[in-house]
């Protein structure tokens, strides 16, 4: 299993859950149902990565639960041969919150998209990500609604021609990075369906966070927005678009350039402070040189830096972060709720005759 | 046994009295503490073994306009040598601590009633404040009532002087010093007050000792001064042999959501958010995490309850809480544990409505909403408390059905129950009934294959197996779509669906509910009388004044909505007529029409208070006589 070692306290968001000897594979992972999502979904990657995945866990299948909403990406858990649940639109948190609070021994995993979690979804999202409940989120981000024939979603860019907007979608769009940080998010991160490597990376990651996990994966539509992400996976524009964080390492990105003599991790561009206004900003290395980058922490207690990289990216993907913005640690609301209950059990008895009995009782003779 | 009809047994040589009942209603400024004293007075009432029952009434602001109409609040008591079934139509004793109480409060008050008034508050200015032209304690307009002026706030402040306490923290303990007075008038024991007022402000010792003096001071100033010629007696009441405790609605749902927790053996987890009237079940719940209880107060009325479902899912116990508005937000999510068939229980304490509504007044127009709430065919059964006291047997019954037919259940309390007291007859709790389960844990598939078929029903019940994350080789997916019929996948077939939607109905009708119990004395009766939830005390005692008077009527009240008791086609053909008592437009009415052509009376109110025992006895007179409504 990769995962990024971020020197945190060493109980786990596995810890609890039973894990197997057992050799598993991706096809383990294979639930009997024929998938039907349209030819060419970015679906069908995430899928296979997270299908790949989850046996590098070691875990029980029994103990392992995939919840979503409504959507396309929300049929995901009948695809896992786990437990799932298909529950209702944009309500996928609320339910794996009971279901996490009451049962440590699980690991939970919500799959949900633009519209489930952001539109009708919002509210519970932003409130489990502050609870901190121990739940991975995976956010597909297609920018598009699929399920209802594509309408224009709340992280659609604005002026977005579609079939309930043919003058142009007229709203802001979400920055869900920036929206989960905003809620102090304990782990958000970002991938693309596309690039199994760094996606299993930082699913990796996510599972190994005591806490609410947002993952992020930019997915094509090819039916409804097709190729809303081209830019981020065209050979040429994709090394100078995206960005990809390493924790502990600068922040630099771009085509290699061998002959500037910077290495295996050179790129022409990084990412560098304002000293003025704080905000980051993308220079070209040449000019700025290599020590006044960045250096990648995802542990900084203060959100605002994860929040700056995420302004990083805007609707046009003219560069786009990607990797572990933020993974601190902070106490999960489950774990704090079931010490709350062992804390009561242990101080008092559970005699429900001197309950129900209360204080003041008087006895009516036979 | 006495009738529910005077008050007046006899009278004592001594100035005391003898009453076979009483009914006091304390009102005041919402700032009075009126809540407070009358539950004080409630706490005596029950260690004295009185049969009681009680109606809080206040305003949904937490301070209106101080000494304005809007700002009343006002807590009736009834209490009795005998069992009685409401809180009382009109009050024997009125207690107004200022004009606005007075003004809003005396129109109930019969002639000859007893009327204390707190004189310090009526000042021109808080005359003229309710629209008073001129000093009612001045003219003749309550020359009706036995009328007793006491400066209040006067002789508070006098008998708390050499405290040091400042005017202001003194004057407000007055109506401990009304309380200690009827506490006098009634010979009602004092110990508990005292400690009470001990515990409750342990904090802030001077103040205890300033409300226990000024209750001492109350009860003292009834005793030297002459103006209360009278005192009154009201004997213990000969309930059936047990232990008793006094008991609000709110507090039996709480109580037997930790006994049910108990007694199925699993965790409960409450997902809920706060709304009036139904935020005490959770201030209740949350005392009681040792036994195992969770309670999450989530970030809105849709989260609650899918915290809850989720926690089913996981093998707990998941129940939420709400009032009418909440239902209304949590519908999907009922309509998703109908379709998943997993236990779950919804407590909804109803209030006036529609929308907001009447948020601290009492009505049961949830009665179709919690029938019909749903898009699709979505049925849920369905019971209601018809008392305080009554709710911790329901709530129990509610999670027997959630869990042995796999099921949400709803149960439908009211305002009236939820903050209403009477003496409870504490059962003992081992004879509760066994609640536990059995989880699914092999392989169920018919045709051999090893695999496990989540929509396998019990031939029995029509449930279906709660298989619980965890248990290895049943990993399953379920969720809102249609399921094919017992493999459980996802099915959008016609016929299956047909099928299914009619497997769905067929299990909550085939729960097994108790046959409808009709009370006839007589045996006589062409006339039946048919209630549900907290009309049963109005219902009860208007058919014993029609009983009293000579006349002849049934009575019968229905515990479950939804299924129907088998028997209750037969009861309601059995009568010539058939009346049914409702807060809400003729809700109840309505179904019984259409589920069994029964041409039953409606009769109904939505006035945000229950019905008096008086209104129905001539309601239930006039139908018996052969008039129609
Ligand atoms: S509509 Fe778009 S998102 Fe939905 S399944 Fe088809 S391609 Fe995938």
């Amino acid at each position: 299993m990769t995962t990024i070692d971020l020197g945190l306290p060493s109980i786990g968001g596995l810890d609890g859950v039973p894990t197997t000897d057992d050799k598993q594979s991706a096809k383990d992972y294979k639930s009997d149902q024929e998938v039907r999502w349209c030819p060419g979904c970015g679906d069908y990657a995430v899928l296979a990565a997270v299908q790949s995945f989850m046996p590098t866990l070691g875990l029980k299948r029994e103990n392992i639960v995939f919840v979503s909403g409504i959507g396309c990406s929300s049929r995901f858990p009948y695809y896992m041969d786990t437990y799932g649940v298909h529950s209702i639109h944009g309500r996928a948190p609320a339910f794996a919150t009971g279901l996490a609070v009451s049962r440590p021994d699980l690991s939970v995993w919500v799959v949900t998209g633009d519209g489930d979690a952001l539109s009708i979804g919002g509210n519970h999202l932003i409130h489990s990500l502050r609870r901190n409940v121990n739940l991975k989120i995976l956010l597909f981000n297609n920018r598009i609604y699929g399920l209802t024939k594509g309408q224009y979603s709340p992280t659609s860019e604005t002026g977005k021609i579609t079939k309930s907007t043919p003058m142009g979608s007229l709203d802001n769009p979400f920055n869900p990075v920036s929206l989960a940080l905003g809620a102090e998010a304990t782990f958000v991160a970002r991938a693309i369906d596309s690039d199994r490597k760094q996606l299993t990376e930082v699913l990796g990651a996510a599972a190994a966070h005591r806490g609410t996990a947002l993952v992020e994966i930019y997915q094509n539509c090819p039916i409804f927005n097709d190729g809303a992400f081209d830019v981020l996976k065209e050979a040429g524009e994709r090394e100078r678009r995206i960005i990809p964080l390493r924790h502990g390492q600068p922040i630099r990105f771009g085509a290699r350039d061998g002959s500037a003599g910077s290495g295996d991790e050179g790129g022409e561009y990084g990412v560098t402070r304002d000293p003025n206004t704080g905000s980051l900003q993308v220079r070209k290395v040449t000019e700025v040189g290599e020590s006044a980058l960045v250096v990648h922490d995802a542990s900084l207690a203060d959100p605002s830096y994860a929040f700056a990289l995420s302004r990083l990216t805007d609707t046009t993907l003219a560069h786009t972060v990607t990797g572990v913005f933020r993974s601190v640690d902070r106490s999960t609301y489950d774990d704090a709720a079931r010490a709350q209950v062992q804390e009561a059990k242990d101080s008092r008895p559970a005699d429900l005759q001197a309950l129900i009995n209360g204080k003041d009782t008087w006895t009516v003779a036979g | 046994m006495s009738v529910d009809l005077g008050n007046d047994a006899s009278a004592g040589e001594t100035g005391i009295r003898k009453l076979d009942r009483v009914v006091i209603r304390f009102a005041g400024d919402s700032g009075d503490g009126m809540q407070l004293t009358g539950d004080r007075f409630t706490s005596e009432a029950a260690a004295f073994g009185n049969d009681l029952a009680t109606l809080p009434n206040f305003p949904a602001e937490i301070r209106a306009p101080q000494g304005t109409l809007p700002g009343v609040s006002s807590f009736q008591l009834h209490f009795a040598d005998y069992d009685i079934l409401t809180p009382g139509d009109r009050p024997d004793v009125l207690v107004a601590m200022n004009p606005a109480a007075l003004k809003a409060n005396v129109g109930d008050l019969p002639a000859g009633g007893i009327l204390i008034v707190n004189t310090d508050e009526f000042t021109k200015r808080n005359l003229t404040k309710v629209g008073y032209d001129a000093n009612p304690l001045e003219g003749d307009s309550l020359e009706a009532f036995s009328v007793h002026e006491v400066a209040m706030a006067t002789l508070t402040q006098g008998a708390l002087t050499e405290t040091g306490l400042g005017k202001k923290d003194a004057e407000r303990c007055k109506n401990m010093f009304a309380l200690g007075l009827l506490s006098w008038m009634y010979h009602r024991p004092t110990e508990g007050t005292e400690r009470f007022l001990r515990e409750k402000f342990a904090k802030n010792t001077a103040i205890a000792e300033a409300n226990v003096l000024a209750f001492r001071a109350g009860w003292n100033y009834g005793e030297t001064t002459e103006a209360f010629a009278v005192t009154y007696e009201v004997a213990p009441a000969k309930l059936a042999s047990g232990t008793y405790r006094q008991i609000t609605g709110n507090t039996a749902l709480a109580y037997g959501i930790v006994a049910a927790g108990q007694r199925s053996g699993l965790p409960v987890l409450l997902g809920t958010y706060p709304i009036t009237p139904a935020s005490d079940i959770l201030h209740e719940l949350s005392k009681h995490k040792n036994f195992g209880v969770t309670t999450l107060q989530a970030e809105d009325e849709i989260a609650g309850i899918g915290a809850a479902l989720g926690a089913s899912y996981g093998g707990a116990l998941g129940m939420t809480t709400t009032s009418g508005p909440g239902i209304a937000l949590k519908s999907e999510t009922i309509g998703l544990a109908v379709m998943t068939e997993l236990p779950l229980v919804i407590i909804d304490v109803q209030r006036g409505g529609p929308s907001t509504g009447l948020p601290t007044k009492t009505e049961q127009a949830d009665l179709l909403q919690a029938m019909f709430g749903r898009n699709g065919e979505a049925p849920v059964p369905i019971v209601a408390p018809r008392s305080p006291a009554d709710c911790f047997a329901v709530l129990i019954d509610a999670v027997r059905i959630a869990l042995t037919y796999r099921t949400p259940v709803l149960v439908l309390s009211d305002g009236a129950i939820a903050n209403g007291s009477e003496p409870w007859l504490i059962p003992d709790v081992t004879t509760l009934p066994d609640l536990s389960v059995t989880f699914a844990t092999e392989p169920n598939a018919p045709d051999g294959s090893g695999e496990f078929w989540p929509y396998l029903r019990d031939p029995q019940t029509l449930a279906r197996p709660w298989a619980v994350p965890g248990t290895p080789g049943l990993q399953h997916r379920i969720g809102g779509l249609e399921k094919q019929d017992g493999r459980g996948s996802i099915s959008y077939d016609g016929d299956n669906h047909d099928k299914m939607v009619r497997l769905r109905a067929a299990k909550i009708a085939g729960i097994t509910v108790p046959d409808v119990e009709v009370d006839d004395p007589s045996g006589d009766a062409t006339v039946l009388a048919l209630g549900w939830g907290s009309t049963f005390g109005p219902i009860g005692a208007a058919a014993r004044r029609v009983r009293a008077g000579g006349g002849s009527i049934a009575t019968a009240h229905l515990r479950h909505l939804n299924p129907l008791p088998a028997n209750l086609g037969e009861v309601l053909r059995r009568y010539q007529r058939v009346v049914i008592p409702e807060m809400n437009l003729g809700q109840l009415a309505m179904i019984l029409r259409a589920t069994y052509l029964v041409d039953a009376i409606s009769y109904t109110k939505v006035a945000g208070l229950p019905f008096k025992a008086e209104e129905l006895q001539g309601v239930f007179t006039d139908i018996i006589e052969g008039g129609a409504l």
